[in-house]
């Protein structure tokens, strides 16, 4: 094809387009060694920290950002690891867009020589990124994306977090041995893996229990009318009402689920835990989710990190902050083990991980993912805020 | 049955939010053959101009009807101001240029609006007061609140004014004339460039009505907000016929219909999907939209 000034614009456009990513591969393809952050063995130890500090998920952001600088904090007063070197924490912003994430890590492992990753909480994001940490052979831990196929990437990823297929399953036992649901219903958002995964994972589940599961309906982020969707539901009068998303779109489903008269208990996975959802309001009552930890857990170890996140930000840490300070542990404890900040041997000590965390007890399986139990919280709102319950534990 | 009369208010009440943007697409089109791109972040404007008047008032919690339209209105005067700057900044210095120029800058307009919201008041959404407490009314098993009644009347009302300036008004026969042919309008004494300021101050207070009904009603907010529902409103002005006010109204009630009716079905992962198709298919075939009349266009 000739590039003329005949050439219709949008043609001269797309071959520019077209050119400018041929550039961008070229660069994105010049291989530089990861050990950048290494070279001094004596200097402070990168590592990078990206998340959704703004748009759809910045409750997510804010929460890890601020128990990974606690978390971080921490490790530095208490001297440090490796013969008294200081974490220095780079955190980037990837406004919530997947595309985002693969820029903010190519930028902290290839410009600012990060030698550990960490992020991200939205499961979509985590899998946009991931490859890249694989591809330069950095360790990249996410505190908490639970859809299965982000550890499958490869073996430079971890998570601190309990998995979907479980969590599911959680949910599903739920519903029929303590609400006596008999007909679910279960809507997703197409958009995020998360939500897809939880879907598949809560239908396999509550069928093998004996119940029916309508077909599942769908929406897209950022939606904000669900009221054609829901009312398809209420004709077909299910007992529960799973939403599999995040909590933007949880609060309003709620809202308008409980404006349609459907009174039935809605239940939900760890994307609900978010400031926003309290905009769901009354709505919010006579729901219940699945969690990775109970802030009213009396175990000493989540009490002493409920006090001191609680004193510094002035607010009660969240499931995601937990997870977020737990994978900062978990991270310095395999460069102690490693004795290095070396790549391959980080990853090789963090595939050796067995800590006590807030969250539980880490211990990192064969697929780089970890056991753990999980627990049902109730949601209520009184008072203009939300309140999670602790309810029960459910062990894997 | 009940189920189907749901579904049709549903839709009914969706689509009177895309019908509020359509109309202003289609006034400002009637008038210039200019596709406003930047309506639905006008839109967007009206939305967070609402949000801060709201919360300066405290309405969230001690909501009130009359302080909602005092808030309302506040945010149609902003909105107006703003839509008079975007017309004598952006679009008079190209207006004598080629059609596409205009129709270039208005996308870029769009795009600054967009991005120039994230930067000024961030990506995160926000979530818009109750200013009037949401109340669900039953009739014979059809729920509908009463914020989705206030959209459908006032998409109706709207209509009708327009409808009214348009045809029944001073203001209005200049619009038309101005419409009819720029340059002998002028001739004929017509103050052309007050024209046009004002129907961009009218288009742009009505998307700023529009934001803060539906943000009452779908209370989540932020500068992304205008971009989908703007080009489904696009939609909506050209299914219809655009330069045609009632055809608007129409198009978005058929747009809103058909996207409930699709997320009823097992198909309601291409419900974005078909708004766009529609579009397409009436390019094809009757790219006059339903009720537009296809003359020979005087340049």
């Amino acid at each position: 094809m000739s590039v003329s000034l005949t050439t219709p614009v949008w043609k001269r456009g797309l071959l520019f387009v077209a050119g400018a990513s041929i550039l961008s591969l070229g660069v994105a393809c010049e291989r530089r060694p990861a050990t950048g952050g290494d070279t001094a063995d004596t200097g402070e130890i990168v590592i990078g920290m990206y998340g959704s500090l703004t748009g759809d998920g910045a409750s997510f952001g804010q929460s890890s950002r601020e128990a990974t600088e606690l978390a971080v904090d921490e490790v530095n007063t208490a001297g440090g690891i490796l013969g008294g070197r200081k974490f220095k924490l780079l955190v980037e912003d990837d406004q919530s867009k997947p595309d985002e994430a693969a820029s903010a890590v190519t930028k902290l492992i290839t410009q600012d020589k990060a030698v550990a990753i960490l992020g991200e909480v939205a499961s979509r994001r985590s899998l946009a990124a991931a490859p890249i940490a694989q591809r330069y052979a950095v360790p990249m831990i996410t505190p908490s994306s639970t859809n299965e196929r982000v550890t499958e990437v490869g073996d430079y990823i971890f998570r601190v977090c309990f998995i979907d297929p479980f969590q599911g399953e959680v949910l599903a036992k739920f519903a029929v041995n303590d609400l006596k649901a008999k007909k679910a219903a279960v809507l997703k958002d197409i958009q995020q893996d998360y939500s897809v995964g939880l879907t598949d994972s809560i239908t396999r589940s509550f069928a093998a229990l004996g119940g029916q599961v309508l077909d599942p309906v769908s929406y897209s982020s950022g939606d904000g009318d669900f009221r054609a969707v829901l009312t398809q539901i209420r004709s077909q009068k299910p007992d529960v009402v799973f939403v599999t998303g995040y909590y933007p779109e949880a609060a309003i489903i709620a809202r308008q689920a409980r404006e349609l008269g459907m009174n039935m208990p809605l239940l939900g996975g760890d994307g609900w835990v978010g400031d926003a959802l309290q905009n769901g309001r009354e709505a919010l009552n006579n729901t219940y989710i699945s969690n990775h930890y109970s802030g009213d857990n009396p175990d000493p170890v989540v009490q002493n990190f409920v006090t001191t996140y609680t004193a510094r930000f002035k607010r009660e840490p969240d499931a995601i902050a937990a997870l977020a300070y737990d994978a900062v542990k978990v991270l310095a404890d395999a460069m102690t083990r490693a004795n290095s900040t070396d790549g391959p041997k980080v990853r090789d000590a963090l595939a050796k991980t067995d800590v006590a965390g807030v969250t539980g007890r880490l211990k990192i399986n064969a697929k780089r993912n970890m056991e753990k139990p999980a627990v049902i919280q109730e949601v209520t709102f009184k008072d203009g805020k939300v309140k999670f319950v602790y309810k029960t534990t459910i062990n894997p | 049955m009940q189920t189907f009369l749901q579904q049709t208010i549903n839709g009914l009440s969706l689509g009177a939010i895309y019908a509020l943007i359509a109309l202003g697409y289609t006034m400002v089109y009637g008038v210039l053959r200019l596709i406003n791109f930047a309506h639905g972040d006008v839109y967007m404007l009206g939305a967070f101009a609402g949000y801060f008047l709201a919360n300066a008032l405290q309405l969230d919690a001690n909501p009130s009807i009359l302080w909602a339209i005092v808030v309302t209105i506040g945010a149609m005067a902003i909105c107006a101001v703003i839509g008079i700057l975007i017309e004598r900044l952006a679009y008079r210095p190209v207006r004598h240029h080629s059609r596409l120029t205009s129709l270039i800058t208005a996308i870029g307009v769009s795009l600054l609006l967009e991005y120039g919201g994230q930067v000024v008041f961030g990506a995160t959404p926000r979530f818009f007061p109750q200013m009037i407490r949401s109340r669900t009314f039953v009739l014979g098993g059809v729920q509908i609140t009463n914020q989705s009644l206030l959209i459908i009347l006032l998409a109706v009302a709207v209509m009708f004014g327009l409808h009214f300036i348009v045809h029944r008004t001073k203001i209005g026969k200049a619009m038309r004339a101005t419409s009819y042919n720029l340059a002998v309008a002028k001739l004929m004494g017509i103050n052309t460039d007050r024209v046009i300021a004002f129907t961009f101050a009218l288009g742009s207070a009505l998307a700023a009505a529009g934001g803060v009904m539906v943000a009452l009603s779908i209370p989540r907010i932020d500068p992304l907000m205008g971009l989908m529902t703007g080009l489904k409103a696009f939609v909506a002005a050209v299914l219809g016929g655009i330069g045609n006010i009632p055809g608007a109204m129409l198009g978005g009630m058929l747009i809103g219909l058909m996207e409930t009716a699709l997320s009823a079905t097992a198909y309601s992962t291409y419900r974005d999907a078909v708004a766009f198709g529609v579009l397409i298919l009436i390019l094809l075939f009757r790219p006059a939209g339903i009720l537009g009349t296809s003359g020979t266009d005087k340049v």
